[in-house]
């Protein structure tokens, strides 16, 4: 007791915020000869990119002009070009009075996807807002009521048609990669061989040969007199691919499920489909919304694939947009934009699926 | 008591009338099984016939003959002699092991390259740990087209033509028709080093053995490294001196417009190098970093208070541990790059693509060509898959 007191009695420095400083640096920057050789090292690589990088960034750079003569002297970005292009790059070849429909369908696929982040939302009513969504997206682009101009969809192009490569392909392969899971678990052999076969098929080739087949080999198998746009074959290539992908992930959450929840449906008299339906589906896939988001992610990089069977994505788009041979020396600033439009899309998916991962985890508790 | 519950006990004894036949699950899923298979042939001579009437229409002969065929195209880097008198079939092989050549570079470098950003990442260097992750976040988060496309452009269209290469160390030079380097003048020393390499391997291994089995028996470990060391630089280097010791080099050497001599690198390959490294690296720094974050801490703390140093703590505890975590996911990273390095053809690298669909393009055979793509990969990546499968049962846990 006396002891307590004693020590509680002994004027102890509290230590400043300096002092706090101090003993962070040493303890994460300079913690002995080998790390401290890291840390010069490592401010010596900032000190030599981060300023010319800035400077050519933000400094030196020209931000318009609509003119290539007025980036000729300058030492930095000529950001003019992406001013001059951000259309073409944005919007593909869609007519240039009628950009405003696919900007608004964009904007309606991304209000969906902002409804479906929140968690709440995870409710039947949601994929009737997806439904809604692409009709609404398609009756944009497509249009022809109205008074809208019908525009064929050879002319679709840029950031609209990679978001609906992307979203679109997720969404109906969704269905298709529960069939397959479901199918590679099944008890029955030949089911199983069929969907075991598909997965590691389409899971053993690049998907640019899965674009090639869909835009060499697909109108070989169509009859006579029927033929398909190319943008909805480089579609069907991208859901075939991803539904192997997918169902992959969610054959993992259905290994995850403890078999006892199968057994206490089936002790309670429910089907094979009720089952799966009521018990197992919803726990296995809630399981494994994160790889799915992830999955996403990667489907949604992917997609700058059907640049090389010419439809014109953001990335192809862009290439065209720097073809011009006028702006054709400044194609950096062109990569570093759509670059950076990749980038935010893809890092705040991934900050979700982060995110996601933590709250389910505590979600899955029981209080 | 007993006599009360006695007709119930028999009224569940006695069997219950069968349920009608198709309600019995067995015959159910032989019913559904076949009802599947059906399906599936259905389809399947459908689409051939359909194909089949489509390739009469148009006055395609299908089959694989074509490929003896003189392809009339050449290829911009081969690994084995091709001209285009060559066939075909010769083509797509060239292609092939373009495609091996580049994903094998690339396989070791990324693995280098992320295991080292992976260990950065969790330096207790926060600076360093920082710019990892940014490396990381970065290069994950752009598609590798886009990269390919950058890089290619970048090389072809930023670097000094060839009259102005760049010196980027004495006697390799860059410029935007790629890397060119010295070369030792082919000598019959060369075939006597490398077998000298080989056998010094293998007496290595022999060595290794022993000094384990010595290790266990007597608690003495004898010299490992230094002379594993001395076996492979000693027996090579006897070999170089045998052979007479050549020293002739053949640098390029600059003439009036090009450079000639020494050996180069195509800018095709180069940015699909680049590339391909360094997106997969991203990915692989991810992988380290989570498997060395799976071995539990206390792990650490027992090697450490046993007395290991820090890298023999990394060395003999905890990477035995990660690897057993890390390498599954590792394998699909390998299979990856062997899959994207087919993004080639975008940038004109001749790699089997690239190389394919120019034969499609020429002999119109699409069936023939996409199936023998597809065919190659497959077996590819069931090469690799099975390679690291093998792998993996090694660093497994020995359960008891």
């Amino acid at each position: 007791m006396s002891e307590t007191q004693a020590f509680a009695e002994t004027p102890v420095a509290e230590p400043t915020r300096v002092d706090l400083t101090r003993d962070w640096v040493r303890r994460r920057l300079f913690d002995g000869p080998w790390n401290s050789l890291l840390t010069i090292l490592a401010i010596a690589f900032l000190v030599w990119a981060v300023p010319p990088a800035l400077n050519w960034f933000f400094f030196d750079a020209v931000w318009s002009g609509g003119d290539p003569a007025a980036c000729r002297g300058a030492e930095g970005a000529c950001w003019a070009m992406v001013h001059d292009k951000y259309r073409l790059i944005l919007f593909g070849r869609y007519p240039y009075m009628e950009q405003w429909r696919p900007f608004l369908g964009m904007l309606v696929l991304i209000a969906a996807v902002a409804v479906s982040c929140r968690r709440a939302n995870w409710k039947l009513w949601l994929a009737g807002v997806w439904i809604a969504a692409f009709a609404v997206f398609f009756g944009l682009m497509w249009g022809g009521f109205l008074g809208m101009t019908h525009v064929r969809s050879e002319l679709w192009g840029g950031l609209p048609l990679t978001l609906l490569l992307a979203m679109a392909g997720i969404a109906a392969a969704f269905p298709l990669s529960i069939v397959l899971a479901l199918g590679r678990r099944s008890k029955m052999p030949v089911i199983r061989a069929i969907c075991v076969v598909y997965i590691e098929f389409i899971r053993g080739v690049p998907l640019i040969s899965l674009l090639f087949m869909a835009s060499f080999m697909l109108p070989l198998f169509l009859p006579e007199g029927i033929s398909i746009a190319a943008l909805l074959r480089a579609q069907i290539a991208i859901i075939l691919f991803s539904a192997a992908y997918l169902a992959e992930v969610i054959r993992g959450g259905l290994q995850a499920l403890p078999n006892g929840q199968v057994e206490a449906a089936q002790a309670i008299g429910l089907s094979y489909w009720q089952t799966q339906r009521m018990i197992v589906l919803p726990q296995a896939i809630r399981m494994v919304i994160p790889p799915i988001v992830n999955t996403f992610i990667g489907l949604f990089k992917d997609t700058s694939l059907v640049a090389i069977v010419s439809l014109t994505d953001l990335l192809l788009a862009m290439r065209q947009a720097v073809a011009d041979p006028e702006w054709r020396v400044y194609f950096v600033e062109g990569y570093v934009f759509i670059a950076m439009i990749y980038f935010v899309f893809c890092y705040f998916m991934s900050k979700y699926s982060q995110y996601l991962e933590r709250d389910l985890y505590t979600g899955n508790r029981r209080s | 008591m007993a006599t009360r519950s006695e007709p119930r006990l028999q009224a569940i004894a006695a069997k219950p009338a069968s349920p009608a036949w198709w309600r019995n699950p067995d015959v159910r899923a032989v019913i559904y099984q076949v009802l599947a298979l059906l399906l599936v042939i259905l389809i399947g001579t459908y689409l051939v016939s359909i194909t089949m009437h489509n390739l009469e229409v148009r006055g395609i002969r299908s089959g694989f003959g074509y490929l003896d065929h003189e392809a009339g195209f050449r290829v911009g880097e081969t690994l084995i002699s091709y001209t285009a008198a060559d066939s075909y079939g010769r083509a797509i092989i060239v292609g092939l092991l373009n495609t091996l050549r580049v994903s094998i570079i690339a396989i070791v470098l990324a693995t280098i390259i992320g295991t080292v950003v992976g260990i950065a990442r969790l330096s207790k260097n926060w600076l360093l740990a920082k710019l990892a992750s940014g490396y990381v976040e970065l290069v994950r988060n752009i598609p590798l087209l886009l990269q390919l496309f950058f890089w290619y452009s970048a090389i072809t269209g930023l670097l000094p033509a060839v009259s102005a290469a760049v010196e980027l160390l004495p006697g390799i030079y860059l410029s935007k028709s790629g890397l060119m380097y010295p070369v030792p003048v082919e000598s019959p020393a060369h075939l006597w080093m490398a077998s000298a390499f080989l056998v010094a391997v293998v007496a290595s291994v022999f060595y290794t053995r022993w000094a384990n089995r010595r290790q266990e028996t007597t608690g003495v470990r004898p010299p490992v490294v230094q002379v594993v060391a001395l076996l492979i630089v000693g027996l090579v280097a006897a070999a170089w001196l045998a052979g007479g010791a050549p020293t002739a080099f053949d640098a390029p050497a600059k003439s009036r417009f090009t450079y000639t001599g020494g050996a180069s690198i195509s800018p095709e390959f180069l940015a699909l190098l680049l590339g391909l490294t360094i997106y997969t690296a991203g990915f692989i720094a991810e992988i380290v970093r989570s498997g060395i974050l799976a071995v539990p801490w206390g792990q650490t703390e027992a090697a450490s208070s046993l007395g290991l140093r820090r890298g023999l703590v990394l060395r003999l505890v905890v990477l035995p541990q990660a690897l057993r975590v890390i390498v599954p996911p590792m394998t699909s990273q390998y299979l990856n790059i062997t899959k994207n390095s087919s993004l080639a053809v975008a940038i004109g690298y001749p790699d089997l693509v690239s190389v394919t669909n120019t034969t499609l393009n020429q002999t119109g055979q699409a069936i023939e060509c996409i199936s023998i793509m597809m065919g190659i990969y497959l077996t590819i990546s069931l090469a690799i898959s099975l390679t690291m499968n093998w792998y993996n049962k090694r660093v497994a846990l020995v359960e008891r």
